[in-house]
């Protein structure tokens, strides 16, 4: 077993949900980076990787008759019950496992020790693969209306943007400076989206400070400029995110939002997201109906409906709804924020270019989606993710939310992105692993800092690796669905097993519909390819055979698109078991690891009837 | 598997040695059978003060009894016609509430469990199981349809499950014409609407959606069977049993058969299911409410676009095919 073992412990069984006695005993493993539990028991092995970084919460249960069981909640709803023989084993997992978990320092983080084969240029150049320029160009920005600008590049304007933010070219250095001053942690009012068609702009900022009487001029010429570079219309919407109650209530800080008397031509609207606090509330109580053992369709039902879960996913979807509709139907530019921006203003900001905008719903376009709205723009990735020990009541699940109405969107609209669920799944891990240096720290400065693009990886490059496994075969194409405009009524949302339920193997479906699409388009690629490679060589039938070397550069593509992990990358991603993983033996890895070194064989996706 | 209806036991115990001998004779000397009697016990019990009841242990002693309530009748029909009703809500708290207080997802996990129950016991125990009820008409047919196609890799073909219809649904006499003759609109009081056939296309719905390449059939079959056993232009689902479709209608020489139609070369394809591959095994779905959705395509058929989804089914033929 080659990576180095802190601990190893004998007789430790893993149970299911269902706490079968005849669970089998294996061995646990505790190595820098993962918690490694084996079933050698059977005759094909078994293995269970846990992220230390996955881990939120390690518990040891009373004791039973089988042993000192352990309960470990993880980041991505795993749930790992373990019961060790002895106890002195219990205890020294139980203490290894909560210090292993919870690192103190950014230096501590997987990022930083994580050293895939691969050369320094591609490490370099997996950083540079999302530019967030060259989507700006694609808005034809800069335009006449519309300027990047390297106003904030010493973070003067605001410490949470990134160094190149887009303004419209009518606002002065003056107007920036001051609306700066005007804005809960200078988060002025930017660009987010440019609907070229009709020149409405989607925009984001944080709350104004205006308290209960006080204005700033420049913030309004700031708004002024907004609504001038879009003459299509001659308002714009004002949408705060919060409930009108807590908005109302930041007014005695200080804070609070819009007054529609001070601001010309603006149409104030509240939608109405709870805030981080609830929603990691929501969350948790929705956790706990997942893992109520054989509960009754009622206890599910009600449990889910307590949660509040799906009404906080149909809130943030209808916002995402609301602002596309301003921006395609009215022409109107719209300008988002909550309170300080980064949450709610994130998520709805996204959705709704995602709905407009067919680029967002490919590969390239959801990393670009996510590296802009979420990452420049200042979401406090490592607060949200608990990825240091730090304040709980930081954490709250809004980029989850964020992905899910992404997978309510799949539902809906099956042919329109080119990528599957099990994309969206490997993303939401990795907000969590802390293996690549994406989603580290809060925004660009502390990324800087840290030394983030010299010391880690991106990300992407990997993702995109493993294209032919994340695609979604049913995708259409680019141009086939211009704009999606999803139903929001109450039944349109999903309880999302895949998610929730990921590790629970016996409730998703036996069969994987994905992977059986799969392999019908990767074996269509390879048919068509020898069928073109056949092809090629008819008009030479009557003169030299070409030689064996000699391929089509196509069949070369088809070989190399069977999914196997990359050479030079030892950290390839484990799949991920969504909508149908097989019975049968199987491993089960969370994360990915030296898989080759341990010599552990790979899951082979089969999907094996019962 | 068997099937029956309540033994006639009466408040005085009736026995009747025709019918111990019979079953008797199914089991061999020392073997065990179940029956799994799909009312509750206080109300097979109550049954007695009707004239019927339940097998008494005495008399059948080879026999274990275990009892699945399974709904039926008017609260059946109620269940339906709240979750018809629910789908319209606005708020989606009330959707969840009302979702769930029309119970009907709770009576799609009572069928599959109990049908599971009986394919438990012939494939696991080895064992007879007789099934009934009270009629032998209604739930009764609901478990031994669905433990066949738990069990049966020949009832999953299009083929076998239109012959699983025929024997299991329409010559074991479910009452077709009474069950379905107003579906979830009507406010009728009528006694013996209940929508049994519904639940069963339901399960089966459930069952490809867990098992989406071991039925031979699709969704698009059992959107067919549903609108067919309401309003036809054939005569296969018409009458309440084959006496009165024989003789008092006499549907053969006088209707045209809905499988004749469904058969053809030219209609057969839009009911085939393209990941469909023959699996032997037994398929046991998982009856954990997450793994039991609402059936979208038959209850919100009309009032949500399906023009995407269409195109996805579309996509999934095109890209089968095309291996």
């Amino acid at each position: 077993f080659h990576p180095v073992s802190l601990l190893q412990v004998e007789n430790v069984k893993l149970l299911d949900r269902y706490a079968s006695r005849r669970a089998a005993s294996g061995t646990l493993y505790l190595t820098a980076t993962h918690l490694i539990y084996v079933d050698a028991s059977a005759e094909v092995r078994k293995e269970t990787w846990i992220l230390h970084h996955h881990i939120s919460s390690v518990e040891k249960l009373p004791l039973t008759t089988a042993g000192y069981p352990l309960l470990i909640h993880c980041k991505n709803f795993h749930v790992a019950h373990f019961v060790i023989g002895q106890e002195r084993d219990c205890h020294d997992v139980f203490t290894s496992l909560l210090k292993l978990s919870q690192p103190v320092k950014p230096e501590e983080l997987y990022a930083f020790s994580y050293n895939p084969k691969m050369s320094k240029e591609n490490r370099e150049m997996g950083w540079k693969l999302i530019d967030l320029k060259l989507d700006y160009q694609r808005m034809g920005i800069p335009n006449s209306s519309w300027e990047i600008t390297d106003i904030n590049k010493d973070y003067e304007v605001c410490s949470t943007y990134p160094p190149e933010i887009v303004v419209p070219r009518a606002a002065t250095k003056a107007v920036v400076m001051g609306s700066s001053r005007f804005r809960s942690r200078g988060r002025i009012p930017v660009l987010s989206y440019l609907y070229r068609e009709n020149n409405a702009a989607l925009c984001r900022c944080s709350q104004p400070l205006a308290g209960f009487s006080a204005r700033c001029l420049e913030d309004e010429q700031m708004l002024q400029a907004i609504r001038e570079a879009n003459p299509g219309c001659p308002f714009m919407y004002v949408v705060d995110t919060r409930p009108k109650l807590n908005a109302m209530a930041n007014r005695a800080a200080g804070k609070g939002y819009e007054n529609e008397d001070n601001y010309e031509n603006i149409r104030f609207k509240f939608i109405g997201i709870e805030n981080i606090h609830v929603m990691r509330s929501s969350l948790q109580k929705l956790l706990e109906v997942c893992e109520m053992k054989s509960p009754s369709m009622s206890d599910f039902l009600t449990g889910l409906e307590n949660s509040g879960w799906l009404r906080h996913i149909k809130a943030v979807m209808d916002a995402g709804v609301f602002l596309a509709k301003a921006v395609r139907e009215e022409r109107a530019s719209v300008l988002v924020h909550c309170s300080d921006g980064w949450d709610r203003t994130a998520q709805v900001c996204s959705l709704a270019s995602l709905l407009l905008d067919p680029f967002y719903r490919t590969f390239k376009g959801f990393m670009v989606l996510i590296e802009k709205e979420w990452i420049a723009m200042g979401h406090k990735f490592s607060h949200r993710c608990g990825h240091l020990d730090g304040d709980p009541k930081e954490v709250s699940p809004v980029f989850t939310q964020f992905v899910e109405c992404v997978w309510q969107l799949m539902q809906q609209f099956p042919c329109s992105f080119e990528f599957s669920e099990r994309f969206l799944l490997e993303i939401h891990d990795h907000i969590y692993s802390c293996q690549f240096g994406n989603f580290l720290g809060t925004c660009h400065k502390e990324r800087e800092e840290l030394r983030i693009f010299e010391k880690t990886h991106s990300l992407w490059p990997f993702l995109l690796q493993r294209k032919q496994e994340l695609r979604n075969p049913l995708y259409r194409g680019f141009t086939a669905y211009k704009e999606l405009q999803p139903n929001t009524l109450p039944f349109s949302f999903q309880f999302w097993c895949g998610m929730y339920n990921r590790f629970d193997k016996g409730m998703h479906p036996k069969q994987c519909v994905l992977d059986q699409l799969l392999s019908c388009v990767s074996q269509k690629v390879t048919l068509e390819d020898n069928a073109s490679e056949l092809e090629n060589k008819l008009p030479l039938l009557d003169g030299p055979v070409p030689s064996a070397g000699c391929t089509s550069a196509k069949a070369g593509a088809a070989a190399a698109t069977a999914p196997t992990p990359p050479q030079d990358c030892a950290g390839g991603a484990a799949p991920v078991l969504s909508n149908g993983p097989s019975l049968g033996h199987q491993q089960h890895k969370e994360s990915p690891a030296q898989a080759q070194d341990l010599g552990a064989s790979r899951e082979d996706g089969q999907a094996q009837h019962q | 598997l068997l099937r029956s209806s309540q033994p006639l036991t009466g408040p005085n115990r009736r026995r009747c040695r025709e019918d111990e001998q019979l079953l008797g004779t199914i089991l061999d000397e020392g073997e065990r059978g179940f029956i799994i009697d799909t009312r509750s016990a206080q109300a097979a019990k109550q049954a007695r003060m009707g004239g019927g009841g339940t097998e008494p242990k005495s008399s059948y002693p080879q026999w274990r009894r275990l009892h699945r309530a399974l709904e039926r009748g008017r609260p059946l029909q109620e269940s339906f016609i709240k979750l018809v009703e629910a789908c319209g809500e606005l708020s989606m708290e009330r959707w969840l509430a009302r979702l769930d207080s029309s119970r009907w997802l709770s009576h799609v996990k009572a069928a599959l469990s109990t049908a599971c129950l009986a394919a438990q016991c012939l494939d696991r125990e080895g064992s007879h199981v007789l099934v009934h009820g009270a009629e032998g008409t209604d739930t009764t047919l609901l478990v031994t349809a669905l433990a066949q196609l738990i069990l049966e890799p020949s009832c999953r073909t299009l083929q076998g499950f239109q012959g699983l219809l025929e024997r299991e649904w329409i010559q074991a006499g479910h009452p077709f014409q009474l069950r379905c003759a107003r579906s979830a609109s009507s406010h009728a009081r009528g006694k013996q609407e209940a929508p049994l056939f519904l639940l069963f296309l339901d399960c089966v719905w459930q069952l490809s959606r867990q098992f989406p390449c071991s039925l031979e059939f699709g969704e698009q079959l059992l959107l067919t069977l549903f609108d067919n056993a309401y309003a036809s232009a054939y005569g296969t689902f018409l009458c309440n049993n084959e006496r009165e479709r024989s003789v008092l209608c006499k549907v053969k020489e006088s209707t045209h058969s809905l499988w004749a139609w469904l058969n053809q070369p030219q209609e057969k394809h839009k009911y085939l299911n393209p990941l469909y591959s023959h699996n032997p095994l037994v398929i046991w779905p998982s009856v954990e409410p997450q793994s039991i959705q609402l059936w979208q395509g038959l209850f919100l058929r009309w009032i949500r676009p399906s023009q995407h989804l269409d195109e996805a089914w579309e996509e999934i033929q095109r890209l089968v095919k095309g291996k």
